[in-house]
């Protein structure tokens, strides 16, 4: 653990903020007052901010459907996204994009996208802008494994590999292409294949944030150096279904259970940095309550939020026209 | 003032923006050519038609970025490359390739101020080669405008002359909304004068390329010049007409074309792509919903049959509106009333 005790409070709240607020959708969700689909992140959370702590001001991320932990990791304010979720008039995208087109281009962060796959030739081309400002930084894409088989993934790749560009692939293999295994819809693996374009791949356990952190440091060390693109393959499992409720018939009964109880990231997290004498459980509990009560508000004053008049619906189509 | 063609106009525009801007760049198949080849040439292409070609040597392989053989990943590139600062003018070698990389074009960029709550900018330019006339057969030679008009976010050009196309490019590039440039393949050696310097065409205004008195007729790219070559033939019995050249199709300029109207009383529409949900009939359904007081005659629309685009010669040139089937359309706009 090199980190220092400050980056490890950093990196559990902002998993912890990540998981209460996907739980707490779940909950809020069957109640009605949630509008369209929602897609939760809940398991994967050491992933996204395990890559994201290695990022700074001048790097770009772009998501996915599955967006809300890619956006909580780089540091999207959840009140903001809350808002947004409910469809309200002062939510981060005005009530106009809803959970599946969370964006924050004053983050760096270029957006979940509802098109699986849609995000990598757009990273691509932030990577692009990065090697032409030529200040180190570095352009992530979000893919998960079934993004990993749509043609814009691996055309991406070549150009990538092509125009040497610093751009990190990270591949998030969560089990399920929607309704169906990740092994039957890919034909290989993620890893030979990714190697297939000359990239090369960092491989770690997805419920491990030290693992996938220090991973990820070594690839974007590597992108950043010029040496063009690098990926990081992580595995781990969604808690809840493809989207909020999804009966997911597809999964045998006790696995959800399994995988929390024996290999939750949270929860590894936990005894790790207790063991290592870092933070003493009743920090950590602290930290708990805290991110607990910061969702508490922002569903409360999400709820309240106002609502979008006709008004919104006919601006920012254009700048001007 | 200097006579030049199409494609230098086009090529002049792209010189004068990336000179003038640092974050224009230019990204394509084949936009400069050359690299991997045997002969060590680059610049060996400077795009298919030849409208990039100078833009390498003259602004290097950082900002003229040939590409793989992959238009979503030409576009989408260009869409992140936007959010991030860059002002990127793609090609796709013909329009008919949007068919490969749509989901980047009306999916992406055309959504990301709307979605993202106002707060992107994507200033994309699409610069694509569109249309009949090189028997390129069916894969190689639609007009594909009315499909890209119909996405809310976008902006639809289409030059029918030299001076039009570089103004035209020029906004484009200095847009901040995406646009998607249509450069019509059959008008690439079309010469006509065009503006020294700088020279800006805005978006929305028509152009009132002749005035008469019979009748008004509206045509798009390629269809200006075969409705000028009717005129030509029916002003010589002394029937005269308002030509309008649309210029652009998103925005569109209603305005002008219905002042013309009103002054004349019948519609002819010209337009290349094939006749459902085309610009001809968005535009005799804009006469039927604002003009219809003043309509004397059925509107006339002059398009494409509703086939795809045929290989033969002979096929071919049945396809196209030609100067033949506009002068008789008006010719029938003039029998009644």
């Amino acid at each position: 653990m090199q980190q220092s005790p400050a980056q490890i409070r950093h990196a559990y709240t902002r998993m912890r903020l990540i998981r209460e607020f996907e739980e707490r959708l779940h909950v809020e969700n069957p109640k009605g007052e949630i509008a369209g689909f929602t897609h939760l992140y809940a398991g994967q959370e050491a992933i996204a901010v395990g890559i994201c702590e290695n990022l700074d001001e001048r790097d770009y991320i772009i998501s996915t459907h599955r967006g809300h932990g890619h956006c909580l990791a780089r540091g999207c304010d959840p009140r903001d996204m809350m808002h947004e979720i409910y469809g309200r008039a002062d939510g981060l995208c005005k009530g106009r994009g809803g959970s599946m087109h969370i964006a924050d281009l004053s983050k760096g962060m270029l957006g979940a996208n509802g098109i699986v796959g849609g995000g990598q030739p757009i990273a691509l081309g932030a990577a692009i802008a990065c090697a032409l400002r030529g200040d180190g930084s570095v352009s992530v894409s979000f893919t998960g494994d079934g993004a990993s088989n749509q043609g814009t993934v691996f055309e991406a790749m070549n150009m990538a590999v092509v125009l040497k560009a610093p751009k990190v692939f990270v591949f998030e293999d969560n089990g399920y292409s929607e309704h169906t295994g990740a092994s039957y819809g890919i034909g290989g693996d993620l890893k030979t294949r990714t190697e297939g374009f000359g990239i090369p791949v960092w491989e770690a356990d997805g419920f491990d944030y030290f693992a996938v952190y220090e991973a990820a440091r070594d690839a974007i060390a590597e992108a950043r150096a010029g040496r063009g693109p690098v990926a990081v393959l992580a595995t781990a499992t969604r808690y809840f279904g493809h989207f909020e409720g999804d009966p997911q018939n597809y999964r045998a009964k006790d696995e959800v259970k399994r995988f929390r109880e024996e290999k939750d990231c949270l929860m590894q997290m936990r005894r790790r940095v207790v063991e290592a004498g870092i933070f003493s459980e009743s920090d950590l509990d602290a930290i708990d309550a805290a991110v607990i009560e910061q969702i508490d508000a922002a569903v409360a004053s999400a709820r309240e939020g106002p609502r979008p008049g006709p008004e919104i619906m006919l601006q920012d189509v254009y700048l001007d026209y | 003032m200097a006579v030049m063609t199409m494609r230098d106009a086009l090529n002049d525009a792209l010189h004068r923006e990336m000179e003038r801007d640092e974050r224009v760049i230019v990204l394509g198949e084949d936009v400069s050519g050359g690299a991997g080849g045997t002969s060590g040439s680059r610049d060996a292409a400077g795009g298919i038609f030849g409208v990039t070609k100078g833009l390498l040597p003259r602004f290097g392989d950082k900002r003229v970025i040939d590409t793989a053989i992959s238009e979503s990943c030409i576009v989408g590139m260009a869409n992140g490359a936007a959010l991030a600062g860059l002002r990127p003018v793609a090609e796709l070698m013909f329009a008919d390739f949007v068919g490969v990389s749509f989901d980047q074009i009306f999916n992406q960029m055309a959504k990301f101020r709307y979605m993202f709550g106002g707060k992107a900018k994507t200033p994309v330019v699409l610069r694509m080669s569109m249309g009949a006339g090189m028997n390129a057969a069916a894969q190689h030679s639609q007009v594909i405008y009315p499909m890209l008009t119909m996405v809310p976010g976008l902006k639809v050009v289409t030059p029918s002359n030299p001076a039009d196309a570089k103004g035209l490019l020029t906004q484009a590039i200095r847009d901040d909304d995406p646009v998607m440039f249509l450069e019509h393949k059959a008008l690439y050696a079309r010469k006509g004068e065009v503006p020294d310097g700088d020279h800006l065409v805005p978006f929305g205004e028509a152009a009132l390329v002749r005035e008469g008195q019979d009748a008004t007729v509206v045509a798009i790219a390629r269809m200006v010049p075969f409705a000028e070559k009717a005129l030509d033939k029916l002003e010589a019995e002394g029937i005269t007409c308002d030509l309008i050249d649309l210029r652009t199709t998103s925005p569109l300029d209603e305005e002008t074309i219905l002042e013309s109207l009103s002054l004349t009383g019948r519609l002819v529409v010209v337009d290349e792509a094939n006749p459902m949900c085309s610009m001809a009939s968005e535009i005799a359904g804009l006469a039927a919903r604002k003009g219809f007081a003043h309509l004397r005659a059925p509107v006339q629309c002059v398009t494409a049959p509703h086939t795809p685009v045929p290989f033969a010669r002979e096929l071919e040139r049945l396809y196209v509106p030609g100067p033949d089937r506009i002068e008789a359309a008006i010719r029938d706009v003039l029998k009644e009333g």
